[in-house]
């Protein structure tokens, strides 16, 4: 499944809440709950997205020449938040998460839902996923 | 504004004067408990500003038409009535700024500009917000003068014997917040004030949040400079004041150069108007300052007494009940309090409290509140806070406290 795809995906899930706010953040809650464990000994200021008031934990490895991300944080809705992203661009190529184009936040009225801010910090993990690509990406083309 | 007030507070009356309360937020109705941020505007001010715009709107001060007649006479008639409010000898104390920490900035700069000499000391207190941080900072780095920390117990109530330890000839100002925004600690400022000025210092008041909720008189403090915002008062936004007793306020340097402020310009030589409009400079806020009267008024024809009544009875409500959820953990318990709860709850984060509240149409604040230095003496990243105003009822505390419970059990 493409980036493109998954992102359709969540546009869908979300569109089934009919913009309701609380359905919406319990809906965000539950996909952070399913979060893979985010490895202990990353677990550190090296691997920190400062938001406004929340910490994210983000980190990435290489497996047969994918992008696999990890992530995690201290309050259960932007771990919520963070999840989505995972769920969008972990596992592709680092070239594809490169050169595709985040739509999907805008799609399922996210700054509606988490306000400016948060909006502000989810544009600072896309921004540190899509390093992470560049930085593997530029690895694998040495 | 007639409120009919007797042996109680007339809330639905009250609550009529806010437009903005009568709304439904995320489908449920709106419960307003963010006004230690900044209070809703009565319907009063409101129609005020648009009252201004419509019927007298002009520059002030210098044109001789009706027009600016009339909005020179709205603009100083605010003055008049916060001199009164405060109870200021006279209003030409009363200098009008763009907010509190405008003021605060103002005085740091030409109160400090003129006074710090290397090695002098500012004292502060370490529940001070970062308004009443940072000016002291900059001017401190500028003059080489040296800031002091007040410090702390842990009901986050000011240890007044490290406070005397602390003064000493070197001490030239002391600026303190009279009511904590995060803790709601009402610090003893008379007292302060006595203990400064016998070394000599100066002291500014931080009454950003005490102006709403208790009356003050800067007389009887003996206060140096009081500094306040409109919009915590239940005025608009980007009007603030400083009260100034008039021999500094004429000792000390302007603040900001512009139009109003002098008296005769040349390119070798200005020279600097007369208190108060030596430190107001450039056109001002006067639909704000006039907006400003209005919620003078509201507050006087409720009274600030039945105001501080209320809130602490909202205040003892909330705290009860919240205490009863397990793992509640409150930040600031000082015997002296003001309407603001600040608090965490084990194991829950309060960004997600804030966020789950607000889908219920419940405003709070979360966070450090502009206190970091606070947040680091408790040993904590932020707080969930609460803060309450005159329109604010039992059965919203009851709802807050009923769905705060809720969110807790379903995060844990």
């Amino acid at each position: 499944m493409n980036i493109k795809v998954r992102q359709e995906e969540i546009i869908e899930e979300f569109g089934l809440l009919d913009g309701d706010l609380e359905m919406s953040i319990n809906y965000l809650i539950e996909l952070g709950d399913q979060l893979a464990p985010f490895p202990k000994n990353n677990k550190n200021d090296d691997f920190i997205v400062k938001g406004c008031q929340s910490k994210v934990w983000l980190f990435a490895q290489e497996e047969d020449q994918r992008v696999i991300f990890h992530a995690d944080s201290n309050t259960v809705v932007t771990k919520g938040l963070v999840s989505l992203l995972v769920r969008v661009l972990s596992g592709h190529r680092a070239e594809d998460i490169l050169n595709e184009d985040i739509y999907f936040p805008d799609k399922i009225g996210m700054g509606r839902f988490i306000g400016s801010q948060r909006s502000n910090g989810f544009s600072a993990m896309i921004k540190q996923m899509k390093l992470y690509a560049l930085a593997i990406n530029i690895k694998d083309k040495k | 504004m007639t409120l009919t007030l007797k042996d109680q507070l007339d809330l639905t009356a009250i609550r009529k004067q806010f437009p903005v309360l009568d709304q439904s937020v995320n489908g449920n109705p709106l419960i307003y408990f963010d006004n230690a941020a900044t209070t809703q505007k009565p319907l009063a001010v409101i129609s005020e500003i648009s009252r201004y715009y419509t019927e007298d709107n002009a520059n002030i001060h210098r044109g001789i038409h009706t027009l600016a007649e009339r909005a020179t006479a709205a603009y100083e008639n605010t003055r008049k009535s916060i001199a009164q409010f405060i109870n200021a000898n006279e209003s030409e104390e009363i200098i009008f700024t763009k907010g509190c920490t405008d003021s605060i900035n103002l005085v740091a700069h030409s109160l400090g500009g003129y006074l710090l000499k290397p090695g002098d000391e500012v004292l502060i207190s370490c529940m001070e917000h970062h308004s009443n941080i940072v000016p002291w900072q900059l001017i401190c780095e500028k003059t080489k003068a040296v800031l002091k920390i007040i410090p702390i117990n842990d009901k986050g109530e000011l240890i007044f014997e490290e406070f005397l330890n602390l003064l000493s000839e070197r001490t030239k100002i002391v600026s303190m917040v009279h009511i904590s925004n995060t803790l709601g600690t009402i610090n003893p400022v008379k007292e302060v004030i006595a203990a400064a000025h016998k070394w000599g210092a100066k002291v500014l008041i931080d009454g950003a949040q005490a102006t709403p909720h208790n009356k003050i008189d800067v007389k009887s403090l003996n206060c140096d400079f009081y500094a306040f915002s409109g919009h915590k008062m239940y005025g608009p936004t980007g009007v603030g004041v400083l009260y100034g007793k008039r021999s500094l306020l004429e000792a000390i340097p302007p603040y900001q150069g512009g139009g109003e402020m002098i008296k005769e310009v040349s390119f070798t030589q200005t020279t600097y108007n007369e208190i108060p409009f030596k430190f107001e400079a450039g056109t001002p806020n006067i639909a704000g300052v006039t907006g400003l009267n209005k919620a003078i008024e509201f507050i006087q024809s409720i009274g600030l007494d039945q105001i501080s009544h209320h809130e602490n009875t909202l205040l003892l409500r909330a705290t009860t009940q919240l205490s009863e959820i397990e793992g509640f953990q409150p930040m600031g318990t000082a015997s002296e309090k003001a309407s603001v709860i600040s608090f965490n709850v084990e194991g829950v984060h309060p960004f997600d409290l804030g966020v789950l509240l607000d889908a219920k149409g419940i405003a709070i604040r979360t966070g450090h509140h502009c206190t970091q230095p606070l947040m680091d003496r408790f040993k904590v990243e932020g707080t969930a806070r609460a803060s309450f105003a005159i329109y604010n009822t039992f059965e919203e505390v009851d709802q807050f406290v009923s769905a705060l419970s809720n969110l807790i059990k379903k995060l844990r």
